[in-house]
């Protein structure tokens, strides 16, 4: 930036100079010639009286002496002349004067240096005013070696002038190019740290220039999205702990309630039998109250963002056998080629899988096939029934909002209706997703797709394990 | 019959799980406060300490850093929030095991028996009655460590942990072989548990914990057992 503001005055500079010397040099050349030609006028407006007509050789010579050094007079065959330059008259000069009634100018220039050719008729005036050609022609050389000295001299100034003025053009251009580029440059730096993060940077407007106004608007700016991004904040924290309360709040009393009915279902078994019905279903219930509160608050932990990924290295078939073993489900098949090693938070491929295999089991129908394959960057984990598939005319997103019934002639009695909505977002928090359609050969079937190796969330893992010396 | 102490602020999980308890063979005494709690446990020393670490006044985890200060008992926390940060800074003030609410009775008995069962004699322990690691001697029949001829206290959970690991030096085990065998979880069981349990080890028996030669990290892997 501060070589381009030296550059341009460099090339201002130079082109000020260049563009004041030639049209400098363009007006002498201009004056030199109009004096010329002047000179001659006069002269032959002078001497063209006193000359008889028509004229012989010698009134010829005469007029020519009285022209100059370099000169030469004609009419009709006779000629006089004088200088060794007269050779620079040409035919097409000679031709032009002929013609015209005027004065014929050509420059020339020979090893001897610039001249200036001039031709002109003599024109007579008569008694009655009116003027004619006298049929004698002059012609003047011109030597401009006086003006080209000028010029060379005025070459030499205006170099002189350039050479002086670039060092003063290029001190001036740092000179600007600081007071001008500093102030941005430190705009743009306070820029690159607002965007990392560091809401508290202002800067100190100075002048009352276009420059003092961006740095008051980007200290307006920086001090609005501090105010917002704090305001979220507050509330993002306030969320969370929201959310911690509510949990507290909601799990001690279904802490209690789970205990105590435990306690009086033992006590009803041995009484009625209408007893220990109502003590059974109390269970049942109570059970199902403290699932729906863990998948209310687990959906409000991740939306809260609180939701962190723990991700380690495991087998994903060995992780999805364990989560069908430990559920009981015997008649679930996991079908896999080989061991799928992946870096997943294993509590929540657990949870995704629970939820979709209890899912198939519920709605659809038997057999269910867990099916666990690779791809390159993804772990794909489907599973499929062997029902009637996804409820005919339904959108397969729709199944994954809250309290989405799949079904509507389904009883209330199953699931809390966020277990999809819960196993989306705990799949997207890995940077994968969870999607349901038709399998081809009947039934539903939902995939699960993580890649194999989430950037999002630190290392925790590894993390931990530097804490000990590696072995 | 194991001596169980409950420490829970909430009166009515304190008379339901601790009934539920009672009812499965446990002698549950209990406690409102942190403070009582310490108190009871200084009376009658509890077999095991159930602990709640949301409490009013002294909090679950400076009852817990005291407890273990004063000696092996195995605690097992009670947490209620989903929040993970708490069950971290609970295994680090010196909690054994932990448990989330709302959970049912037969989950903390069988919780309960797990932790309890460490501090039986392995069943290796024919294998080698003792082993002798520099000055670190493990009598597996016994059940004790000393240390240069200094008895080294060691909660049950250290003590298995040392137990499985030593069974197989040079082998690695893996952080959910240890969580089955040990604590006895499913596979699904929180690895921190193993990690923090190893560090609590390390403390009790590296000549250096900062530089363990006797148990080694394997990145990626778990743990293995070897003084090198």
């Amino acid at each position: 930036m501060v070589l381009a503001f030296v550059a341009v005055a460099m090339v201002t500079a130079t082109a000020a100079s260049a563009a004041g010397y030639a049209a400098a040099r363009a007006s002498l050349v201009e004056e030199t010639q109009r004096r010329a030609v002047e000179t001659v006028r006069d002269q032959v407006t002078r001497l063209a009286p006193e000359t008889a007509y028509p004229p012989d050789q010698q009134a010829l010579d005469r007029l020519r002496t009285s022209l100059g050094p370099d000169a030469m007079v004609t009419f009709e065959g006779l000629t006089s002349a004088s200088g060794s330059t007269l050779g620079l008259i040409t035919d097409d000069l000679r031709a032009r004067v002929a013609r015209d009634d005027g004065f014929a100018v050509q420059r020339v220039a020979d090893d001897a240096g610039p001249r200036l050719v001039l031709g002109t008729p003599v024109l007579l005036t008569d008694v009655d005013g009116s003027r004619r050609d006298s049929g004698v022609d002059v012609y003047v050389v011109h030597d401009l070696a006086g003006t080209e000295a000028q010029l060379d001299r005025w070459t030499r100034v205006v170099v002189l002038t350039i050479a002086g003025a670039l060092p003063l053009a290029v001190a001036l251009a740092l000179v600007v190019s600081r007071s001008v580029l500093r102030p941005v440059q430190r705009l743009a730096h306070s820029a690159t740290e607002l965007a990392e993060g560091n809401l508290g940077v202002r800067l100190t407007p100075s002048g009352r220039d276009e420059l003092a106004d961006l740095v008051a608007t980007f200290n307006d700016t920086a001090a609005a999205l501090e105010r917002s991004v704090g305001e979220l904040r507050r509330r993002e924290a306030e969320a969370r702990r929201f959310v911690a309360d509510v949990s507290h709040e909601l799990r001690t009393p279904i802490m209690a309630l789970t205990s105590i009915i435990e306690v009086l279902r033992a006590d009803a078994a041995g009484r009625s039998d209408q007893d220990l019905e109502l003590a059974t279903m109390a269970v049942d219930r109570t059970r199902r109250l403290a699932r729906l509160a863990e998948d209310l608050l687990e959906l409000s932990r991740l939306d809260a963002g609180v939701g962190d990924l723990r991700p380690e290295h495991v087998d994903v078939v060995h992780v999805v056998t364990g989560t069908v073993r430990t559920r009981g489900w015997a008649d679930v098949a996991v079908a896999a080629a080989g061991p799928v090693p992946a870096r997943v938070d294993v509590r929540r491929v657990d949870l995704v899988v629970a939820n979709l295999v209890g899912n198939a089991l519920r709605h659809g129908a038997p057999p269910v096939v867990v099916e666990v394959r690779a791809e390159p960057d993804h772990v794909v984990v489907g599973v499929t029934d062997h029902g009637p598939g996804l409820p005919a005319g339904t959108d397969p997103e729709l199944l994954f909002g809250r309290f989405a019934k799949g079904d509507p002639s389904r009883t209330s009695s199953d699931g809390s209706g966020l277990g999809l909505a819960i196993a989306r977002v705990n799949a997207r928090l890995h940077g994968g997703d969870v999607t349901a359609h038709d399998d081809p050969g009947g039934g539903a079937r939902f995939e699960l797709r993580l890649p194999r190796r989430p950037e999002v969330s630190a290392d925790r893992e590894d993390d931990r394990e530097d804490d000990d010396a590696p072995a | 019959m194991s001596r169980i102490l409950l420490i829970e602020d909430d009166h009515a999980v304190r008379v339901g799980l601790g009934t539920a308890l009672g009812r499965y063979g446990h002698d549950v005494a209990a406690a409102a406060s942190g403070e009582e709690g310490l108190r009871l446990h200084r009376e009658h020393a509890a077999e095991l300490v159930l602990l709640d670490l949301m409490l009013p006044g002294m909090d679950g985890f400076e009852v817990c850093r005291r407890i273990r200060g004063a000696g092996t008992v195995p605690i097992v926390m009670l947490t209620a929030r989903g929040d993970d940060v708490d069950v971290v800074s609970g295994l680090e003030a010196g909690a054994d095991d932990y448990v989330v609410k709302p959970v049912e009775p037969r989950v903390v008995d069988a919780r309960i028996r797990a932790v309890l069962r460490r501090a039986a004699p392995a069943a290796s322990a024919a294998a080698g009655r003792t082993t002798a690691w520099g000055d670190l001697v493990l009598d597996r029949a016994a059940m004790t460590v000393t240390r240069a001829g200094r008895p080294v206290a060691m909660t049950p959970t250290e003590l298995r942990l040392l137990l499985e690991l030593s069974a197989s030096p040079g082998q690695v085990l893996s952080r959910q072989q240890l969580l089955e065998s040990v604590w006895e979880h499913s596979y699904l069981g929180d690895s921190r548990l193993v990690d923090n349990g190893v560090q609590r080890l390390r403390a009790k028996i590296e000549p250096d914990p900062a530089r363990p030669v006797l148990i080694q990290t394997v990145r990626g892997f778990g743990y293995r057992f070897g003084p090198v």
